[in-house]
């Protein structure tokens, strides 16, 4: 056989033009450094456990029972777990057609759907359905199996905003879509400006594109901000005059770092908004269990709500769900235990709460801790991130050191995040994997790092930053605009 | 605005509407509803409960899981209770030394972190050295992509391999409709290479070279081709001599081999044992240049069943690099596969061997499963053979009957009446009088005319004499109405 079945030339296009910084050169690198033997400090993904943070107690406690059912017949389960743990392990398997090994429902076991629906009411103020809502492997798959509903060809565009995170770039070039992108203001803190919206679908649909929906990151990633509510909105306006699917990303919800701008779901604007409006508008929210105070990355559980779907659209997404027969059941108990903890009065309330209050406090101070080190090194500028997991400086590399870059054949920020990783072992990911405005460029690391080791870290990207910038400054100062 | 909506109907994506997936199709709704109105009036119907044998669901009709297994899942679930001693109270000793060998392997022993887009290393290389034991060739734990079973990573082949509807994927038919399906929604043909019913579901070569022919005058490029063995929904066990036959023709032609074997351990009769595609390759002395290979295992099938957990992997071999590279690449936008369903599946690859302190019990559990599902199949087997027009392959392996039944033409007549394919006809009648659910064999794909049903093997053995009764009296009945 001289030529292979399937070689680099007769592979999908669509697959080569995909693109996932998120675990691109930087992070492979980086592997190949720490197979070397270097200690490397992976900041690329938002998965807080792998950075030491601990998995809450009672959900792994009540999914453990679920795993071994016969734990549950042993005398002395009772002193290894506690009594609601236990409860709540017979609760979720009760739900269950034959445990954890069954596969369940396609959208998921409807007991656990009927709890996520309950959480959003309580969250929102606003009755929510179970049927129309779906629980994936992960909120990721949920929004490609919803990005594969919509795009029916490349003239098909969805909004999309810059900086984002590249699960949208790379499932969009994957399903043949194109992507619009509108720009956050940096210096209005990642705000989202409706004249952008207006100017991006203006110029796409001048290109032949239909725009068909509308991704909001709320809280944003890699950039953090939280919307307000006059922009939610002002973005359900823009998407009811312009015939938009809204696509709202909400899996940051709980991880809140400021108090002026509290999470509150688009969901709930909308229905605030009443009618026309709130029965015309189409809006899918997605959420996960990877993020928050919980960070269970590793289970794969999250779930779509959709609103305004009709009926005939929404059996064909649930057939396309069947075909991947359901999502994993352990991750739906996690889901479930997330959307229902414990409540006062429950033996594991108050550890439950302890757990929690300590991540997110400490979350909140290494927000602050790594927005504070980055604004005092030599040409960094970084926004306060608000919420989510991550913070975005802007790098203002000089002259000398873009062109250092292109000698070398990379990106700016690609050549930049290289060396920083190289003299300190710090994994991020340049800005370029998330886009951003031409000639301006970041790097996105997480907060995740515990928060004993910040300062030494912080510390170590001074010292490399500081002396980066002495090396390719000119001494007459940096001149870029 | 009303009328304009983004997703509707009419503007969703096309292939989506194109595709179908008969196993949780129409007849499962239906059996739904009769469900429902079941729960609200127990006598609403003639039977009182229904029997869900569409789908290869063990666990759902009481299948017990393999206690080894969950032990161990539920240690690395809650690893903080390894250091207290009365877990050992709870836990058989050895589940509780290879938690901590797994979670040795997992860095910080963080089961909740997102791991490497292939899977957790130390879990890659318990998997090659499982498949080496099995084959008896060495296999490349870079080479494992530990997927959410093993659908995603059929997708991930499809997505890879399709470029536009010129482009075709050989598949049996009979099928697994996530062939047919996933093929749809990445837009590409399906090239079909009929089974023969009348040989025990036999594979021809003359039957793949005469499909190739036209699929190339039609302008198809065939890319791959689809075996599935042992075969859903027809159970047959290849033939060693029929898989070097597959082989030889893969490589002659170019075409990727994609082996589903995700019932490797699913036979069930003394004169057939299963040999993958890899080892077959290989002992044919085909390496890496040579032929193209990606092999699917599963944690849902087998003796362990373990459907909810969504666990699996594929093995890719004989592939450049820079296939490998894309390939890693569209596994990490998806991040990884959920540890636990990783975990399992270094389990199923490694499970206990004679000596270890749980093997005895394990081995019972095991051969108890087994050897009912031979029972089973063959009492089921026997039952469909012995209705008027039905005649029934032996099921080899698999978990699943595919009977042929002879259609009266009054019964195709009063099928075609009502705008119903003639087999979802039966189906559907069959389900109103007996509450048993079965997939049309025109899920399946068959040849033309002919008509099937799939049935699983799988409700336990107490509740098979009353399936076997209900079924034979429908069918009396159903022939008594519709004879010629």
């Amino acid at each position: 056989m001289t030529s292979k079945a399937l070689d680099y030339e007769n592979l999908n296009e669509n697959v080569k033009k995909c693109q996932y910084a998120v675990r691109g050169e930087l992070y492979l690198r980086a592997s190949e450094l720490q197979k070397e033997g270097k200690k490397i400090i992976f900041t690329n993904v938002g998965n807080p456990h792998a950075l030491g943070q601990k998995p809450l107690t009672f959900p792994r406690q009540v999914v453990a029972l679920c795993q071994a059912p016969f734990l549950l017949d042993d005398p002395n389960v009772g002193l290894v777990f506690p009594a609601d743990a236990i409860a709540r392990a017979k609760h979720y398997l009760a739900l269950t057609s034959g445990g954890l090994g069954a596969y369940s429902d396609s959208r998921g076991i409807p007991g656990v759907r009927k709890e996520v629906a309950e959480f959003i009411e309580r969250r929102d103020g606003y009755p929510s359905d179970p049927e129309l809502i779906f629980l994936t492997d992960g909120a990721s798959k949920g929004v490609m199996q919803i990005l594969n509903t919509i795009i029916r060809g490349a003239s098909d565009g969805i909004l999309v905003p810059v900086p984002q995170y590249p699960l949208y770039s790379a499932t969009i070039s994957l399903l043949g879509g194109s992507l619009v992108p509108y720009y956050l203001e940096e210096t209005a803190n990642w705000g989202l400006d409706v004249v952008n919206l207006r100017q991006s679908v203006a110029q796409a649909r001048s290109q032949g594109i239909t725009v068909r929906a509308m991704v909001i990151i709320n809280p944003g990633n890699p950039t953090g901000q939280c919307l307000s509510e006059a922009n939610l909105r002002e973005v359900l306006n823009f998407c009811y005059q312009n015939n938009l699917v809204l696509l709202g990303d909400e899996v940051y919800q709980q991880n809140i770092y400021q108090d002026e701008r509290p999470f509150i779901s688009a969901r709930k604007v909308l229905m605030d908004m009443g009618p026309p409006i709130s029965k015309e508008v189409q809006l899918v929210s997605f959420h996960t269990v990877s993020k928050g105070y919980w960070g269970e990355c590793g289970q794969r559980g999250g779930y779509f709500e959709m609103t305004n779907i009709p009926p005939k659209a929404v059996e064909e997404i649930y057939k396309v769900a069947s075909i991947a027969l359901s999502p994993n059941v352990p991750g739906q108990i996690f889901m479930g235990l997330m959307v229902s903890p414990p409540k006062p009065g429950d033996i594991s309330y108050e550890r439950f709460v302890r757990e929690s209050k300590g991540i997110l406090e400490s979350l909140r101070r290494r927000a602050q801790i790594m927005t504070d080190g980055f604004n005092s090194c030599r040409n960094v500028v970084c926004n306060f991130t608000e919420g989510a997991m991550y913070s975005f400086p802007q790098i203002r590399l000089p002259p000398k050191a873009i062109e250092a870059a292109k000698q070398a054949g990379k990106v700016p920020d690609v050549f930049y995040c290289l060396k920083l990783l190289e003299a300190t072992g710090i994994s991020t990911v340049p800005g370029s994997g998330f886009g951003q405005k031409e000639g301006v460029f970041h790097l996105r690391t997480t907060i995740l790092p515990a928060e004993e080791e910040m300062p030494a870290i912080m510390d170590s990207f001074k010292k490399f930053n500081d002396e980066f910038m002495e090396q390719y400054e000119d001494h007459r100062g940096y001149s870029r605009m | 605005m009303a009328s304009n909506h983004s997703v509707t109907l009419d503007t969703i994506n096309p292939k989506i509407l194109e595709c179908e997936y008969a196993v949780r199709g129409e007849i499962v709704t239906l059996a739904q509803k009769l469900q429902q109105e079941l729960t609200e009036n127990p006598d609403s119907h003639p039977f009182d409960e229904i029997l869900y044998c569409n789908i290869g669901n063990p666990q759902s009709l009481g299948q017990q899981p393999i206690t080894f297994f969950r032990e161990v899942l539920a240690l690395c679930d809650h690893p903080a209770i390894l250091d207290k001693t009365e877990t050992q109270g709870l836990f058989s000793a050895d589940s509780i030394e290879r938690a901590f060998q797994i979670l040795d392997q997992i860095p910080g022993r963080a089961t909740g972190a997102y791991s490497h887009s292939q899977g957790i290393k130390g879990l890659r290389d318990t998997i090659a050295a499982g498949i080496e034991a099995r084959d008896g060739f060495p296999a490349d734990p870079n080479d494992i992509f530990l997927t959410d079973g093993a659908s995603p990573a059929v997708h991930m082949m499809m997505q890879l391999l399709i470029r536009s509807k010129n482009d075709g994927i050989f598949c049996p038919i009979p099928q697994y409709p996530l062939y047919s399906a996933s093929i749809a929604l990445h837009g590409g043909t399906l090239v079909p290479y009929y089974l023969d019913e009348a040989t025990g579901w036999g594979l021809e070569i003359s039957e793949l070279m005469n499909q190739l022919q036209q699929a190339k005058s039609k302008g198809i490029t065939v890319r791959a081709l689809v075996v599935i063995n042992p075969g859903n929904p027809t159970g047959q066990v290849l033939a060693e001599n029929n898989q070097r036959q597959i082989v030889e023709f893969c490589k002659n032609e170019g075409l990727v081999l994609l082996a589903d074997e995700v019932y490797q351990e699913n036979i069930y009769v003394p004169d057939k044992k299963f040999h993958s595609f890899k080892k077959v390759a290989r002992s044919m002395g085909y390496g890496e240049r040579d032929i193209s290979l990606v092999s699917f295992q599963s944690v849902s099938k087998g003796y362990y069943g373990e459907c909810g957990k969504r666990g699996g992997y594929m093995e890719v071999t004989g592939f450049s690099p820079e296939i490998r590279e894309q390939i890693y690449k569209v596994a990490s936008v998806n991040l990884c596969s959920n540890i636990s369903g990783q975990i399992l599946a270094s389990l199923v690859m490694n499970p206990p061997k004679v000596g270890d302190e749980s093997y005895e019990s394990y081995f019972a559990e095991k051969d108890a499963i087994l050897s009912s599902l031979v029972k089973r199949a063959q009492q089921l087997e026997e039952a469909l053979n012995s209705l008027e027009g039905v005649s029934c392959n032996r099921a080899e392996g698999a978990m699943y009957l595919f009977p042929r039944i002879r259609l009266p033409n009054k019964a195709i007549e009063a099928a075609q009446s009502v705008n119903t394919v003639p087999d979802a006809f039966y189906a559907r009648r069959l389900l109103n009088a007996t509450g048993i659910v079965v997939v049309p064999g025109s899920g399946f794909g068959q040849v033309p005319g002919t008509w099937h049903f799939r049935c699983t093997i799988l409700p336990q053995e107490d509740r098979i004499p009353a399936i076997i009764s209900r079924l034979s009296e429908y069918h009396k009945g159903f022939m008594n109405e519709f004879r010629d």
